[in-house]
């Protein structure tokens, strides 16, 4: 099954140091390695995005970035893999690379599941 | 299951293909580090729904197989032999902990490579080789192996066990090959995860048109050994052909499980991120080749044809036909044979697929309920409906798999019915 996880996160004004960076790295790698990582990118700050709103009796609205959030969405990753759990296992040992590497960061991953031929 | 079963089965489907290999690398035997990583599994499940999953699962599970093989190896005269193993791999003087955070620190996955190309082992009888490789490497329990090939527990299970007995008679040794046998011993490897995906893509018998489970299990040990091996062309082949045809999965059935034919599914139901890492691979595999190709980039160079048209109408059958007729030459086959003459049947009009089928080793295909199949898709192509009802009967009456049988069934009604508009 498919799990697609959105990461929200609030940076701090600090870069993220090169253990951070050099972790993701690996994680990712051995995530990939094992098949369950099919997708991953980083997203640009919503400073050059837009979303698009049907409100009620507004009709169509198109509004250019930033977005007035507090949280920036920072990446979005998708997982392949037997369950939900194992969805979670990695994102958990995603998130805890931030907290032991980075302090100050705070953020906020979502695991959603995609549906698949297994929900019809 | 409880939450906390389901938390240590997460690990356990991560960690322990790595772990296993870690424990092989320590006592020199595939077999015998299988059985601690089990161990510690039971272990892990005793405790962790208690204490909470520890920081680093992959280290717990490590120290505690590893810890377990100690005494185990200290208890156990029968296993002398592996004793003097992990002691020459671990000598007394050496911190514990260092040699446990060794055997894990394996970023590149070599360990697991290895493991892959042991459990795959041309020596081994090839059902060794898919229920140790499946065992090893993905972590499915003997009851699920079971299950997925459609035999009793106790036969996976002595699958299993006769396979790791096997290793140790024939004194085959957890190591890679030299290079220049890895070429040698790759096809094997690749042959294995290619007979797990078909075995659960097109289940030869039951009533699951599917198990999913074993085809996504081979897709992927199919990812995990491109990226191992990333200079061999063929692995980034097989790799492609598994993520186009399962891109293809979900419009293989209708709502009420019925099979769909490749040219009546719904295009849309295809899965386009499947679809876009396919293509990639195959791009690798090209690249990587260097101008030639092998039998699995050829098959996934097909498969990017169906993938790439918008509808079935849009398919590029000349292409398609000309790389049977270079699969044919290369690696010929009766089934390759078969499906070439449907390919050029719709490239060229059904006379000349007709043609090609009278070349087909029929003896060769006398149960396979493909060939039929083919003769009455051809057949009704070229409006001998008569003939074409007999074919689909004959496919029917071949097939071990229900819905299968249901779908031959249909198009035989169907076929009858064009035949004669006025019958019954």
């Amino acid at each position: 099954m498919r799990h697609l996880v959105v990461l929200e996160a609030v940076q701090p004004a600090t870069p993220p140091p090169a253990e951070l960076m050099a972790g993701i790295m690996a994680l990712g790698e051995e995530a990939t390695r094992a098949g369950a990582l099919i997708d991953t990118a980083g997203l640009a700050p919503s400073l050059v995005g837009a979303k698009v709103t049907v409100g009620a009796g507004a009709g169509l609205q198109v509004t250019d970035g930033p977005f007035a959030e507090s949280k920036e969405m920072i990446s979005y990753a998708v997982y392949d893999t037997r369950t939900k759990e194992e969805a979670v296992e990695w994102t958990s040992r995603f998130m805890a690379l931030h907290r032991d590497l980075w302090p100050g960061w705070e953020g906020e991953a979502r695991v959603l599941k995609v549906m698949g031929p297994e929900d019809f | 299951m409880g939450a906390g079963t389901a938390a240590v089965e997460a690990v356990w489907r991560i960690e322990s293909g790595r772990l296993v290999a870690g424990l092989a690398r320590l006592t020199g035997d595939v077999g015998t580090a299988e059985e601690f990583a089990q161990d510690a599994l039971v272990a892990a499940l005793e405790q962790w729904p208690v204490t909470g999953v520890p920081p680093n699962p992959g280290g717990w599970l490590m120290t505690t197989a590893r810890n377990r093989a100690v005494d185990g190896f200290r208890r156990a005269a029968v296993h002398r032999r592996a004793v003097e193993t992990v002691g020459r791999a671990a000598p007394a003087s050496l911190d514990e902990r260092d040699a446990v955070d060794d055997a894990l620190d394996d970023p590149v996955g070599d360990d697991l490579l290895r493991l892959l190309f042991t459990a795959c082992h041309p020596a081994l009888n090839r059902e060794y080789r898919v229920a140790l490789t499946l065992r090893c490497l993905t972590g499915l329990r003997t009851d699920e192996i079971a299950r997925a090939f459609l035999v009793p527990e106790p036969v996976a299970g002595q699958r299993i066990s006769r396979a790791k007995k096997a290793l140790r008679d024939k004194g085959i040794r957890f190591e890679m090959p030299g290079p220049a046998e890895v070429t040698e011993r790759l096809a094997s490897v690749l042959e294995v995860i290619y007979l797990v995906f078909n075995e659960g893509y097109s289940a030869t018998a039951g009533d699951d048109w599917m198990r999913p489970e074993l085809s996504a299990e081979a897709l992927r040990l199919a990812r995990l050994t491109a990226v191992s091996v990333p200079d061999h062309p063929e692995a980034h082949g097989l790799a492609a052909l598994l993520e186009l045809t399962q891109s293809r999965a979900a419009a293989r059935h209708d709502a009420t499980g019925r099979p769909v034919l490749l040219q009546h599914q719904d295009r849309r139901r295809w899965d386009r991120l499947l679809v876009r890492r396919g293509l990639a691979a195959l791009v690798r595999a090209r690249d990587a080749g260097g101008g030639t190709v092998g039998p699995y980039t050829l098959q996934a160079a097909i498969a990017a044809c169906h993938a790439t048209a918008p509808t079935a109408a849009d398919t590029d059958w000349v292409q398609i036909a000309g790389l049977y007729d270079v699969l044919a030459t290369a690696w010929p086959s009766p089934v390759v044979a078969l499906n070439r003459a449907m390919a050029h049947g719709h490239a060229a009009g059904p006379a000349a697929g007709l043609a090609l089928l009278d070349a087909v080793d029929v003896e060769a295909l006398a149960r396979y309920p493909q060939l039929p199949a083919v003769r009455g898709e051809l057949l009704a192509m070229a409006g001998e409906h008569a003939a074409a009802a007999a074919g689909f009967a004959e496919a029917a009456a071949l097939t071990r798999n229900g819905p299968e049988r249901a779908l031959f069934t249909e198009r035989a009604d169907r076929a009858r019915a064009a035949a004669d508009p006025m019958g019954p």
